[in-house]
């Protein structure tokens, strides 16, 4: 089963594509679906920046082996707005200028989402925690934070 | 109808909507049909010679479609017109780990990375050079290049007579402080996408700060006319100053699509990007200052190492930036600085946020507090006692304009409540303050040039579209969005109604590029002359269209006429087309050229700017006098910015400073085992995460600068300066150890405890620098103002 | 990064997987994959053949067993270990301090147990290593964090493993002898290459904690940052307390200072029989303190974890008072 036939749901939609067995992810995401919103900063897993959602979790996506995600629910950034209706998130971060270059963006609205469904209402270190595996090079994370805070309430 | 309000209101990103959704496309992101991937063979040897490079077995490879060599790319290139020394791939020798040798194009990554397994270097190693000290003993030379030896640079320059301010002196302090060198991490790494036509015309997207520069690299290397390449700077995802050189990468992929006929995508790894580097030059400092019994500086001498890596990059203006800027904060009016760089066998050093002036900023914070002590004075009192003034001339001759440190200083302390604290919080916990400045934008262009440093065109539709064209390149900062602001602002539009077109050397005309925080300040001021031809067109038509007199029409809010009188006002849209009737094509145009700043020595081209920022930091600590382990508390930072165009992205570049020079302070350091890079990677190399980042508390403060745009100058870089030095004094508050030397790791403050039980003064650093000969001194008598 | 090429194998049962293990000689086992696959993607090792555990029912969850002891299955994710105020303390807070919240999603407590030795030679891309120069552990015949020495002094720098040996917990393994059981603390070997007590063909099934009511467990990592890195110093500490408030029995284990956990039997009887008050701690960090030897092989070098074993394990132990 090297070279297999995966299907996945990926932001909603059913796929099936033929994946090699040392594919992860990561590569599946942004080289086979073209979905390049998904970022990379490290691809050993230090950085956090190509998180992605596998059944709701945040997860890795440049140390999880795409063969390994079969049959699951991957969500993307590419996923998080419905339609033309941002998600929360995506509109406090822009809002408060959450992002800056916006590289880690991705990463951190998804692991942030992932957050606001199991804990719609987070105090701030419960937000620090979350995103602890998230690096960001530009903000600082002070807006980030506050983003946070404010889809939180929106969230609810 | 009322002016408008965009300058000076809280506003998202132009570009926002596209971040938070994925759909923004750095470099890396580019697909292209029938696009190959590219990739570069690492040297593996510090020093060599390269006796020979076998390509055989990797042309041989199915799926390889080009190999390439240093002889493939013979013409050296550099971003200074001084430093021609680099090359896109080595040529006959290799000057440290990770320097490319040899490139490849294949169709897939798993080719790439074949391919460059078999290619057969053979190096005839040569003893490598590691640190400053053996770079000034070594005999071995890396380089042709430089004043001989391993010395890259020197310089030696007296303004006014030290040794008369020195016997003045009351209190003559002599300390070294050592700054280790750190790099900007951003967390994309680099890219670039090449793609060559049949027609002869090669286009390169890459992540660079600098597409203009890069555009005249590759017309130099590749030998081609400027005109038919085209450079595309990609939203950049993050550059701090590592993407302002031009690249390896960059060359060699146009050069592959060139030679594949394909385009061609490189992406660095990680750990090129660490080799790759630019970053903090490691620098050792001595400083001589010389005290009044109040205080106040009667002279100060300052000598400065810099470990440059192997090659020049920007370092011959990263050299004099560790001199410039220490008499824009304090005035000096004695003041002599010496310093060298020299090549070591390590990626080179270039420009980090602050470019060479966040080192001696370092030194001279932490100096000052130590006179301080000795003079039986608070930190607070010593700076005020030495503020330079607003619209004054510093020895070097500076031209100082807008200042606002004083008032930076007040609140900021202030804010913090630190005279309460400062000496007086519980053991283990400890508060510092530092100041800085920072230049608004170089004084002068990298090459010399007597065209302005930045133009802007724009073009408005007969819908009444409004299109920006510029080659000012964000890289997170913000600068597309502070130029819709500005235009906005002009036209009585709102930034978002503006169509930007950023970045790129076919479409925009020449901005010189993201480094030395000119954009808001050069580019702003282009793109409010180009805005003003347009409004001042639009306002003729419509005096004439509504039988009004041109002195009482006013753009705002979309509408243009009366200012009090709704039904004598056009809409935005009628009123250009009321222009373009009478005027035909409605375009406009605007450059902007600095001053002619430069003092009457040479070198005194690096330091002078149109304005400067001023910043002033406090730094709240709660340190482990256990464990040395150093808790940031809370930070509270005071920027003078001229003018907050849009508070919100002021606020976002402090914070992120704050976030930078902390992780400086504290974590980040470029570490070598000798010429070897100790651990290329985001887990050995610490950016500090959501856990390590304080509250911090900004605060704006606007002295509306005569020659800024709205009065406006640079926030990008001047609010890390005083940071690091906050951090080094708060340290020293908390448990009375005093960390001379970048980065402040728990170890070396354990070390300097125990260096104070056993007696010791509590120091962890360098004690002394090389006995070093600066070559002749110049001297130059201050300016007349002074 | 790209991974090499390997074969995939996704077995249903702990047999079927000892089996696979056996027939494909170069095959590694992956569970959560959060060390084995940077560890491919830098080189350090090619496996031919990647055997998937995820697929396997039955070993995850984490169980309270008839005599009050916990099983918890080797697939068990470090996340819900985290979470479980069922395992003793020190299991639960070692397992929230490792690696990064995305991490813990996916890494198995199994795959922590069996967690390579790490050293700064060592998880370097195979570019950079061969710029170093290869070394024992893989493809060289130097040390270069102790050239003169002939062994491998790779660092044990699992969160769990100090915990799980304080403990006195044990592994289930299955081979291709059927299953067996054997102590934490036999788990381990002090050598950085074959740094793991069971053979290469034995599956961790399960980790089982015995019952332990008297018992309070604590552990204090060392690291630079709160998250993502790993242990540079690792101490957990468990102790027995009778119910005249006295020490009847105590563990000290320090990890990530050596290629095994080190279990400090000296510093351990000298805790027995006082109250764990302030001049015992001392007098037990400093005992447990003095063997520590570290290699500077991981950050912040090896005098400062030196000074850090006395802080930490006096912290580790007040913390149970
Ligand atoms: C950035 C980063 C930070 C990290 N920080 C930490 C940290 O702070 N502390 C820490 O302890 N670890 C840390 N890790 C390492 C790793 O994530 C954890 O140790 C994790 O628990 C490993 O579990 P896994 O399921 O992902 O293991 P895998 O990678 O799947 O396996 C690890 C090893 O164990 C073997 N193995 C796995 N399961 C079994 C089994 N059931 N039987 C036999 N062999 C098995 C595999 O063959 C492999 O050799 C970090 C990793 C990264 C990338
Ligand atoms: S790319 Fe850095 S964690 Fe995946
Ligand atoms: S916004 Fe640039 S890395 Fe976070």
């Amino acid at each position: 089963m090297t070279d297999g036939i995966l299907t996945l749901t990926v932001n909603g939609e059913a796929r099936r594509l033929v994946a090699e067995g040392q594919r992860t992810l990561l590569e599946l995401l942004r080289d086979d679906l073209g979905l390049t919103g998904t970022k990379h900063g490290c691809d050993l897993g230090e950085c956090g920046t190509c998180t992605v959602l596998v059944d709701g979790k945040p997860v890795l996506s440049c140390l999880t082996l795409a063969t390994q995600t079969r049959g699951s629910e991957v969500t993307t950034v590419e996923g998080l707005a419905d339609g033309l209706v941002p998600h929360p998130l995506q509109k406090a971060f822009a809002e408060l200028g959450a992002a800056q270059c916006g590289y880690c963006t991705p990463g951190m609205l998804v692991t942030a989402a992932a957050l606001l469904e199991r804990n719609p209402q987070p105090d701030t270190d419960e937000i620090r925690q979350a995103l602890a595996g998230n690096l960001c090079r530009c903000t600082g994370y002070i807006k980030i934070l506050d983003a946070v805070k404010l889809a939180a309430g929106a969230v609810r | 109808m009322t002016g408008n309000v965009v300058v000076g209101r809280p506003g998202p990103r132009v570009d926002a909507a596209d971040q938070v959704t994925g759909r923004t496309t750095f470099a890396g992101d580019i697909d292209r049909s029938g696009m190959l991937i590219g990739g570069l063979l690492e040297s593996s040897q510090a020093h060599a010679r390269i006796l020979s490079v076998d390509t055989s077995a990797a042309e041989a490879l199915p799926g390889v479609r080009a190999v390439l060599t240093g002889a493939d790319l013979p013409v050296p290139y550099g971003i200074l017109p001084v430093s021609q020394d680099e090359h896109a791939l080595a040529v006959d020798k290799v000057r440290y780990v990770g320097e490319p040798v040899a490139a490849v194009a294949a169709v897939d990554a798993d080719s790439v990375e074949e391919a460059l397994s078999r290619i057969v270097v053979e190096y005839e190693p040569l003893d490598a050079v590691a640190t400053i000290e053996e770079a000034l003993a070594s005999g071995t030379r890396i380089h042709g290049e430089g004043e001989g030896d391993n010395v890259h640079r020197r310089a030696a320059l007296e303004f006014g007579d030290v040794g008369s301010g020195f016997d003045a002196a009351h209190l003559v302090r002599e300390d070294v402080y050592f700054f280790g060198g750190n790099t900007h991490a951003a967390l994309e790494q680099h890219a670039a996408v090449a793609s060559a036509g049949l027609d002869g015309r090669v286009t390169l997207w890459s992540s660079t700060q600098v597409p203009h520069y890069l555009h005249r690299t590759l017309e130099k290397v590749l030998e081609m006319p400027a005109g038919r390449i085209r450079v595309i700077a990609a939203p950049v995802g993050g550059g701090f100053g590592g993407k302002t050189d031009p690249f390896s990468h960059e060359i060699v992929a146009a050069k592959l699509a060139m030679v594949t006929g394909r385009p061609v995508k490189i992406v660095l790894s990680r750990q090129q990007v660490f080799y790759a580097h630019r970053g903090r030059h490691p620098v050792l400092m001595w400083v001589k200052t010389g005290f009044d019994p109040e205080g106040r500086i009667t002279a100060m001498h300052f000598k400065s190492f810099l470990d440059g890596g192997a090659y020049g990059s920007y370092g011959a203006a990263s050299l004099l930036y560790t001199g410039s800027l220490q008499t824009s904060t304090y005035r000096i009016p004695n003041y002599k600085f010496e310093g060298v760089r020299v090549f070591t066998n390590k990626p080179p050093c270039g420009p980090k946020r602050g470019h060479g002036t966040p080192q001696p900023r370092f030194a001279l914070e932490c100096q000052l507090d130590e006179a301080a002590a000795d003079l039986g004075l608070d930190p607070v009192t010593i700076r005020r006692r030495n503020l330079v003034e607003p619209f004054s001339m510093t020895v070097n001759h500076l031209r100082i304009t807008s200042c606002g440190i004083e008032e930076c200083l007040d609140r900021a302390v202030e804010a913090s409540d630190f005279s309460a604290k400062h000496g007086n919080l519980p053991e283990g916990k400890g508060i510092g303050l530092a100041a800085g400045a920072y230049l608004s934008g170089a004084g002068l262009p990298i090459y010399w040039n007597d065209m302005p440093q930045s133009e802007v065109e724009i073009k408005v539709d007969r819908g009444g579209g409004v299109t920006v064209f510029s080659m000012a390149t964000d890289v997170g900062q913000g600068s597309t969005s502070v130029l819709a602001t500005i235009v906005a602002e002009v036209l009585g539009l709102e930034p978002s109604d503006l169509a930007m077109v950023t970045a790129d050397t076919d479409l925009t005309p020449v901005d010189l590029g993201s480094y030395s925080s000119r954009v808001t300040f050069m580019a702003g001021n282009a793109a409010k002359e180009a805005a003003e031809g347009i409004r001042d067109r639009v306002i003729a038509a419509v005096a004439d269209e509504l039988g009004l007199s041109a002195d009482v029409v006013v753009v705002a809010g979309g509408r243009v006429g009366s200012a009090n009188d709704e039904d004598k006002t056009l809409s935005w849209a009628d009123a250009v087309r009321a222009a373009i009737v009478r005027g035909g094509s409605l375009t406009g145009s605007g450059s902007y050229r600095a001053p002619d700043l430069a003092g009457p020595y040479r070198g005194s081209g690096v330091g002078i700017s149109p304005a400067y920022s001023y910043s002033v930091a406090v730094v709240e600590v709660d340190c482990d006098s256990e464990t040395g382990e150093v808790r940031v508390a809370k930070v509270w930072l005071a920027h003078d910015i001229g003018r907050a165009l849009n508070p919100l992205l002021v606020e976002g570049q402090m914070e992120g400073g704050v976030y930078m020079g902390l992780g400086e302070a504290l974590f980040e350091e470029q570490a070598f085992r000798h010429t070897l890079h100790r651990g290329p990677s985001l887990l050995d190399y610490k950016l500090p995460t959501f856990l390590e980042m304080p509250p911090v508390q900004s605060i704006l403060v606007e002295t509306d600068d005569p020659e800024g745009p709205f009065g406006a100058k640079e926030v990008g870089q001047g609010p890390l300066l005083p940071v690091i030095p906050a951090l080094a004094n708060a340290v020293h508050d908390a448990l009375g150890v005093r960390v001379a030397e970048v980065p402040i790791t728990p170890d070396k403050v354990v070390a300097a405890q125990r260096d104070i039980k056993r007696g010791g003064d509590g120091r962890f650093g360098p004690r002394s620098v090389p006995d070093y000969d600066f070559g002749r001194l110049t001297r130059v008598d201050p300016p007349g103002e002074f | 990064m790209r991974l090499p090429a390997f074969g995939y194998l996704e077995p249903s049962t702990v047999e079927d997987a000892v089996e696979l293990l056996a027939i494909n000689p170069g095959a590694e086992i992956i569970a959560g994959g959060t060390d084995l696959i940077p560890n491919m993607k830098r080189r350090q090792i090619s496996p031919s053949t990647v055997i998937a555990l995820g697929t396997i029912d039955g070993m995850s969850g984490i169980q309270v067993d008839d005599d009050g002891g916990v099983t918890i299955g080797a697939l068990t994710l470090l996340h819900d270990l985290a979470a479980s105020s069922e395992v003793p303390a020190a299991l639960a807070s070692a397992a929230a301090e490792i690696g990064s919240p995305q991490i813990r999603n996916v890494a198995t407590v199994g795959g922590n147990l069996c967690l390579d030795t790490r050293c700064g030679f060592i998880n370097q891309t195979e570019s950079w290593r061969l710029a170093s120069g290869l070394c024992l552990k893989a493809d060289g015949d130097v040390c270069w964090v102790a050239p003169k020495g002939e062994e491998c002094v790779a660092v044990s720098s699992s969160d769990l493993a100090p915990v799980t040996v304080a403990l006195d917990a044990e592994v289930g393994l299955v081979g291709p002898d059927g299953s067996r059981t054997l102590a934490a603390s036999d788990l381990y070997r002090s050598d950085g290459i074959d740094h793991l007590g069971k053979s290469a063909d034995e599956i961790v099934t399960a980790l089982t904690v015995p019952p332990r009511p008297r018992w309070r467990t604590g552990y204090r990592k060392l690291r630079r940052r709160g998250t993502i890195d790993f242990p540079i110093l690792g101490v957990a500490v468990a102790v027995e307390v009778a119910d005249d408030g006295r020490v009847k029995d105590a563990r000290i284990v320090l990890g990530a200072i050596a290629p095994a956990p080190m279990r400090m039997r000296q510093a351990e009887e000298a805790l027995v029989g006082s109250r764990l008050d302030a001049e015992a701690i001392e007098r037990a960090a400093e005992l447990a303190a003095k063997p520590v030897r570290p290699y500077d092989n991981v950050d912040l070098g090896s005098r400062y974890r030196k000074w850090m074993a006395p802080v930490f394990i006096t912290r580790a132990l007040q913390d149970l008072r």
